[in-house]
């Protein structure tokens, strides 16, 4: 067990350079460039160009500024950003843990109330309950975050006055909420429908039928033994959920004015920021690296057939 | 099995400590402030400056907003854009080549220094130098020994200019390499400020935390949130501030913004998103202020292009005829912006009617025009624009105008973003137009037209040249004093209407609105607020 934690973690590492050469390499590419676009559609001078491109070290060619940002990277150096001259450590720091209370405010929404409605359904198949569970996720999933957005902003802000329309202070969790369910909103349909699916169908199997026949009470037979062979399709979404609801969120983030990662990198691509970028986007593939070997590792509790060596 | 076992628990552990910290988090932060606006202050959606607050540096109009309420130059334009005194006592010159400036006494930076002669010539040297990297140095090239400071290419030999020379504390020379009869109008531009002593040794602390001699004095900069500047007592200027003091208050978007203004939990949005443009008034009245500021819009040929390389004149005037503003600015731009009667904005000191009919909607003279003209090759023509700006709608109705009107095909050519629009009008890959927009640096004639269409004009993409106009630029730039010269800058726009280096299509106006308590929001020349004279209720 140990060794195969090892062994993954090890494995990260050419994962983590070659998403860094990857993304790198992508932004050299793109057209435009950030200095010149500095003086946007005034005049310009071609002499300043050239010196803050090669203090910049712009000038160089890309192997060479990649070497430079890797032996920087690992010192614990992100770089500097072109405009503002701030460290993009400083930027990261800053948007992170915004983005990182707002998706774990999202996560734990989409799992308790998700994987609840789901086992309920589940349950009660083809019931009356059942059907509006389903007709409800069937909205969530094909109404877009952001009508779900203006529409609570609308409802909550406007018509009820409870909120804000915008976050004032992301450090507020209550102030969070909102964004926070719209940004669930999706995820919380799907896993919804996972484990009510996967719930009804494990209902008729025979390791069921064998509790009950040994007379086991209810509530320990759905509790452990039927959820917890349920849960491996969920845990599987829910492990890539956590990836995609800390980058994914920038339509969320824009309507209630929240400054995390989505703003962020959105921002620093349209300004050609390549260091910004490249340091946000790679730590995104890290917790998504993490979050996956989470979900392998879970595995091995829900079913104990699966091991690692 | 085993091994499971203990995972079971401490991924039971991890979810327990998760939700711990969770309510931990939500019972400390429920009890903060959320707006935080001590009283009497005004905030406004301004978003994050780009760069450091360096008033050689800022050159975009979040980070101009608070560089104007830091810092007070020599002289500023009022609302209407004309030019009165401000730090200086008195601007003179015999040959419009050497300036002297007079300083008015007692003036000092927030941090209780004397404003002088030296801070002045000090910052100046400073921002021109190449090595300080700063994007508004070039402003200071008319000033002599500029080259020395900031060569084209290499070190720089001095860190002085020695076209500015100190006279006494509040007295000092500027001398220029050429006349200019129009210097002063450029200094009303926020590079040209006094910086204090201190900024020279640590720039990187003072772009942070900025020391002027403006009307607000720095408080904080929250970097992504806000910036809040407080009303300074000790200030002697005209443009004393009516309240407390700004926030301004950084959105991710005018859509956000406005919302908030609506709900009365921010004072000011400086613009509104299109989603909101056509219920701003239902939503706030007379809050919601259009203003028309010194900015224009036009579509620009490319003189290099297949399209429209020896292009006859007329061609390009039949075009414009084809172009329907009143209804586009009606329809499609939700009256946001004004019909051009000219190559600049009617509130810029210069503007004359210029007495041709090219910016009439009239599809028979049109096609008449594009007839004489010899047609345009190929019978059709494209208008380049940045998909991320809001320009599709528009691009879209005028070449659906023109195409109604003449016949000639015109299509969009959209680019995915600003920058790779820039990167082909660099790169001369323009296939016939680009879109093409000016905000007035100062608010002249001569902004207007020399910064685009002399022959080596840096903004000059698509590459018009005739020696005329050049030699009339020329000869306005050396007239022995500013009415000459704005004269002969009129002479030259009646000569590029029959040129035609670019067709104009609409000036810009300031859409505004603001919650109700605050007051007196006004817009000025270069379309921002004047915060200053914000009153809060």
């Amino acid at each position: 067990m140990g060794r195969y934690v090892a062994r993954r973690l090890l494995q990260m590492i050419p994962v983590f350079i070659g998403s860094t050469l990857l993304i790198f390499c992508m932004m050299y590419a793109l057209p435009g460039d950030p200095v010149k676009a500095l003086w946007g559609e005034q005049s310009s001078d071609p002499a300043q160009i050239a010196a803050l491109k090669h203090q910049l070290g712009l000038d160089q060619p890309l192997w060479q500024q990649y070497w430079h940002y890797l032996t920087g990277l690992f010192q614990g150096d992100f770089g500097t950003q072109i405009a503002s001259q701030r460290p993009v450590s400083d930027v990261i720091a800053q948007a992170f843990p915004v983005t990182i209370r707002l998706t774990l405010f999202a996560f734990v929404f989409t799992v308790v109330v998700g994987i609840l409605l789901g086992v309920v359904s589940g349950l009660r198949a083809e019931k009356a309950l059942d059907r509006i569970v389903l007709i409800f996720t069937l909205l969530l999933i094909s109404v877009p975050s952001f009508v779900l957005g203006y529409l609570f902003q609308y409802v909550f802000a406007f018509k009820l006055g409870w909120i804000t329309p915008t976050v004032q202070d992301s450090t507020n969790w209550g102030q969070l909420l909102l964004p926070a369910i719209v940004l669930a909103a999706l995820s919380l349909a799907y896993v919804t429908r996972l484990t009510r699916t996967s719930v009804a169908e494990n209902l008729r199997a025979d390791y069921i039928r064998t509790a009950v026949a040994k007379g086991l009470p209810r509530r320990r037979i759905v509790g452990v033994h039927l959820l917890r062979n349920s849960m491996i399709p969920v845990v599987t979404f829910l492990g890539t959920d956590i990836g995609s609801l800390m980058a994914g969120a920038v339509v969320t983030e824009g309507i209630f004015n929240v400054p995390g990662v989505g703003n962020a990198v959105f921002e620093a691509l349209n300004r050609r920021e390549g260091s910004t970028v490249v340091g946000i986007v790679t730590l995104i593939v890290i917790v998504y690296l993490l979050a996956s070997l989470l979900v392998d590792l879970l595995y091995a509790v829900l079913d104990p057939r699966i091991r690692y060596a | 099995m085993r091994g499971a076992k203990t995972m079971q628990w401490s991924a039971l552990a991890a979810a327990v400590a998760l939700a711990a910290t969770a309510c931990g988090g939500g019972s400390g932060g429920g009890g903060g402030s959320a707006a935080g606006k001590p009283a009497g202050y005004v905030s406004i959606d301004v978003t994050e400056p780009q760069k450091p607050l360096i008033p050689g540096n800022t050159n975009e109009t979040q980070g101009a907003y608070v560089i104007n309420s830091l810092f007070t130059g020599l002289v500023e334009y009022d609302a209407a854009g004309k030019l009165r005194n401000a730090n200086a006592e008195s601007i003179t010159t015999d040959d419009s080549k050497t300036w002297t400036v007079k300083l008015k006494k007692g003036w000092k930076f927030h941090n209780g220094e004397d404003v002088t002669a030296q801070s002045y010539v000090d910052a100046w040297n400073w921002f021109a130098n190449i090595k300080n990297n700063q994007q508004n140095s070039f402003w200071f090239e008319d000033v002599k020994g500029y080259d020395d400071v900031h060569p084209a290419k290499g070190d720089p030999k001095s860190d002085k200019m020695s076209g500015l020379k100190v006279e006494d504390d509040h007295t000092f020379k500027i001398e220029l390499t050429h006349p200019v009869s129009y210097f002063k109008y450029k200094l009303g531009y926020y590079t040209f400020t006094p910086l204090p002593k201190g900024f020279f040794k640590d720039p990187k602390k003072y772009g942070q935390e900025p020391v002027g001699n403006g009307p607000y004095t720095f408080e904080k900069w929250t970097h992504k949130k806000l910036i809040q500047v407080k009303a300074w007592k000790g200030y002697k200027g005209d443009n004393k501030a009516k309240n407390k003091g700004i926030q301004f208050k950084n959105y991710s978007s005018y859509e956000a913004a406005y919302q908030d203004v609506l709900s009365n939990t921010l004072d000011i949005s400086p613009q509104v998103a299109p989603k909101d443009l056509p219920k701003r008034k239902s939503d706030f009245g007379d809050r919601a202020i259009d203003q028309p500021f010194a900015a224009t819009q036009s579509i620009a040929p490319a003189f290099y292009s297949k399209t429209f390389k020896d292009v006859d004149p007329k061609v390009l005037q039949g075009l414009s005829m084809a172009i329907d503003r009143k209804t586009i600015t009606k329809t499609v731009l939700n009256e946001t912006r004004v019909p051009a009667t000219g190559f600049m904005p009617p509130l810029v000191k210069g503007y004359q009617k210029v007495d041709t009919d090219i910016f009439k909607y009239d599809p028979k003279k049109a096609k008449e025009l594009i007839k004489e003209g010899g047609g345009v090759p190929g019978n059709k023509v494209w208008i380049q624009y940045n998909a991320d700006g809001g320009h599709k709608e528009w691009v879209s109705a005028v070449c659906q105008s023109i195409r109604k009107a003449t016949g000639v095909e015109c299509v969009g050519d959209s680019k995915p973003d600003f920058q790779t629009e820039l990167d082909a009008r660099d790169a001369d890959q323009v296939k016939s137009f680009y879109r093409s927009g000016w905000t007035a640096d100062y608010p002249l004639n001569v902004n207007f037209l020399k910064e685009l269409y002399a022959t080596n004009a840096q903004t000059n993409y698509g590459k018009f040249s005739d020696k005329e106009i050049d030699g009339l630029f020329k000869k306005g730039d050396n007239a022995k004093d500013l009415d000459a010269t704005i004269k002969i800058y009129q002479e030259a726009e009646r000569k590029l209407a029959q040129k035609m280096p670019a067709i104009p299509l609409w000036d810009y106006a300031a859409n505004v609105v603001h919650s109700d308590s605050v007051g007196n929001v006004k817009v000025n020349f270069r379309g921002d607020v004047i915060l200053s004279d914000v009153t809060a209720k």
